[in-house]
């Protein structure tokens, strides 16, 4: 059974493939609209999100298919305590398809073992959030035209910025690419991390503590927020929270076509005014985020079939 | 220092200094009937100093627990006094109930039931990470 646990399961044609299905959606939708009729996507929410949960029910939706699911522990039989597979297999005789998040690092591979329908890793903790990266890609792709020869800025919450780990992984794999990596020293990229995506394959890159010093040379920058649940200290996290805003002021330096990304939801990383700047792609960025689970759903569907 | 040679048993022997106890322990040596010698800081031309443990009996070690504290240990089969078997450890590629992932995020934390599976990462280290966050197993040397 193929499932999405890392981005890394796909490989970058699979990727560009993806991309080009959910291009090809957004141009003809109705193409689509009973693509995926009598099939049932389940949604097992551990833990609440509101945007990814509500993007793949609407990508379910207007590919002609239902929906089903908890969007919170409390309200599943977790609350009883079954086990993550136990649910998976249950689960997997009421649907064709599963999205998961949990909180818990490791969990949607540990429904895979069970389940017998796909299972797209909706975020698992600071782990892994494979469908969050199809969507930055697909923005990059739409945005900038291409993959190749850009420099991508990633700020903020690099070490348990899991989108920035999966981004990093993904667009490695991509002619030319260089990384500036922003983050205060607590919050420093994983060492395994920039050994395996960024060392190994001889990828220039620099490190900076320092937003305003590097943001000349950034063709695209990638906003992440400190996250209050990965902290175990309150005291730390208020410390680190607001190292680092994007003002106006701050974006006089970047170039023209930059464009700045987020995977949101945002508290104060980016201020309110930046929105009205053509270079703001957040907002977008999140609508294509329903556009590559319908990609995905399709795919992984596809391929169950065969 | 004298240890009868073995007649039937095997000898684990290049074990990296200051491991043999932790290798006695994981193999569950301290359950057998048999004399069990384990020799710690033995002089080695190759290594300087090794742990050598001889067991008096042929059974079955788990050879996996073996090539992850001690990639580069011998263990050699011993029939009637005479050697009929050397083999050489080498670290495994993947990890089983050997040793448990320690991050408190981690789904084997709640998820009472599962395998904990520990993947060859870098073989050069060698470096092994839990196959479900990723979390790196602590040194054992």
């Amino acid at each position: 059974m193929r499932n999405l646990i890392n981005i890394m399961d796909l490989s970058a044609k699979e990727i560009d493939g993806l991309i080009e299905t959910a291009c090809d959606i957004m141009k003809f939708p109705e193409k689509y609209e009973r693509a995926c009729e009598h099939k049932i996507l389940a949604t097992l929410f551990y833990e609440p999100s509101t945007r990814t949960r509500l993007s793949f029910e609407s990508a379910m939706l207007s590919l002609g298919g239902q929906v089903l699911g908890f969007s919170e522990a409390n309200s599943s039989s977790a609350a009883k305590g079954e086990s993550v597979s136990d649910t998976a297999a249950i689960v997997s005789g009421y649907c064709d398809i599963i999205a998961m998040r949990h909180p818990k690092e490791g969990a949607p591979l540990v429904a895979a073992q069970t389940a017998s329908v796909p299972i797209i890793n909706a975020g698992d903790g600071g782990h892994y959030h494979p469908t969050q990266t199809l969507t930055d890609l697909l923005t990059v792709k739409r945005e900038k035209g291409t993959f190749d020869n850009l420099t991508i800025g990633v700020c903020g919450d690099l070490k348990f910025g899991r989108t920035v780990h999966s981004l990093i992984g993904a667009m490695s794999r991509y002619e030319g690419v260089r990384f500036v990596l922003i983050s205060p020293e607590e919050l420093k990229l994983p060492r395994f991390v920039k050994q395996q995506f960024i060392k190994d394959k001889g990828i220039p890159y620099e490190q900076s503590t320092q937003l305003e010093e590097v943001m000349d040379r950034l063709d695209v920058l990638y906003m992440t927020r400190v996250q209050r649940e990965r902290f175990f200290n309150e005291e730390d996290y208020l410390r680190l929270r607001d190292s680092y805003i994007l003002t106006p002021d701050k974006l006089k330096s970047a170039k023209e076509d930059m464009i700045i990304m987020h995977p949101l939801p945002r508290v104060n990383e980016i201020s309110v005014e930046v929105d009205k700047d053509p270079r703001a792609a957040y907002f977008r960025q999140a609508h294509n985020g329903k556009y590559i689970r319908m990609a995905l759903i399709l795919k992984l569907l596809e391929e169950a079939k065969a | 220092m004298n240890i009868d040679s073995i007649k039937n048993g095997l000898v684990i022997d290049h074990i990296t200094a200051g491991k043999s106890l932790q290798i006695y322990e994981m193999l569950k040596l301290d359950l057998l009937d048999c004399s069990v010698a384990v020799i710690k800081n033995a002089s080695s031309r190759k290594m300087g100093k090794k742990d050598i443990i001889k067991i008096d009996s042929n059974i079955n070690v788990d050879l996996d627990v073996l090539g992850y504290l001690s990639p580069n240990a011998t263990v050699s089969t011993i029939e009637n006094g005479v050697l009929v078997e050397k083999r050489h450890i080498s670290p495994p590629e993947r990890l089983v109930n050997v040793i448990k992932c320690k991050n408190p995020r981690c789904i084997t934390q709640t998820e009472q039931e599962i395998k904990h599976v520990f993947l060859l990462t870098d073989r050069e280290k060698p470096e092994y990470r839990c196959m479900y966050c990723d979390t790196a197993a602590e040194k054992t040397v």
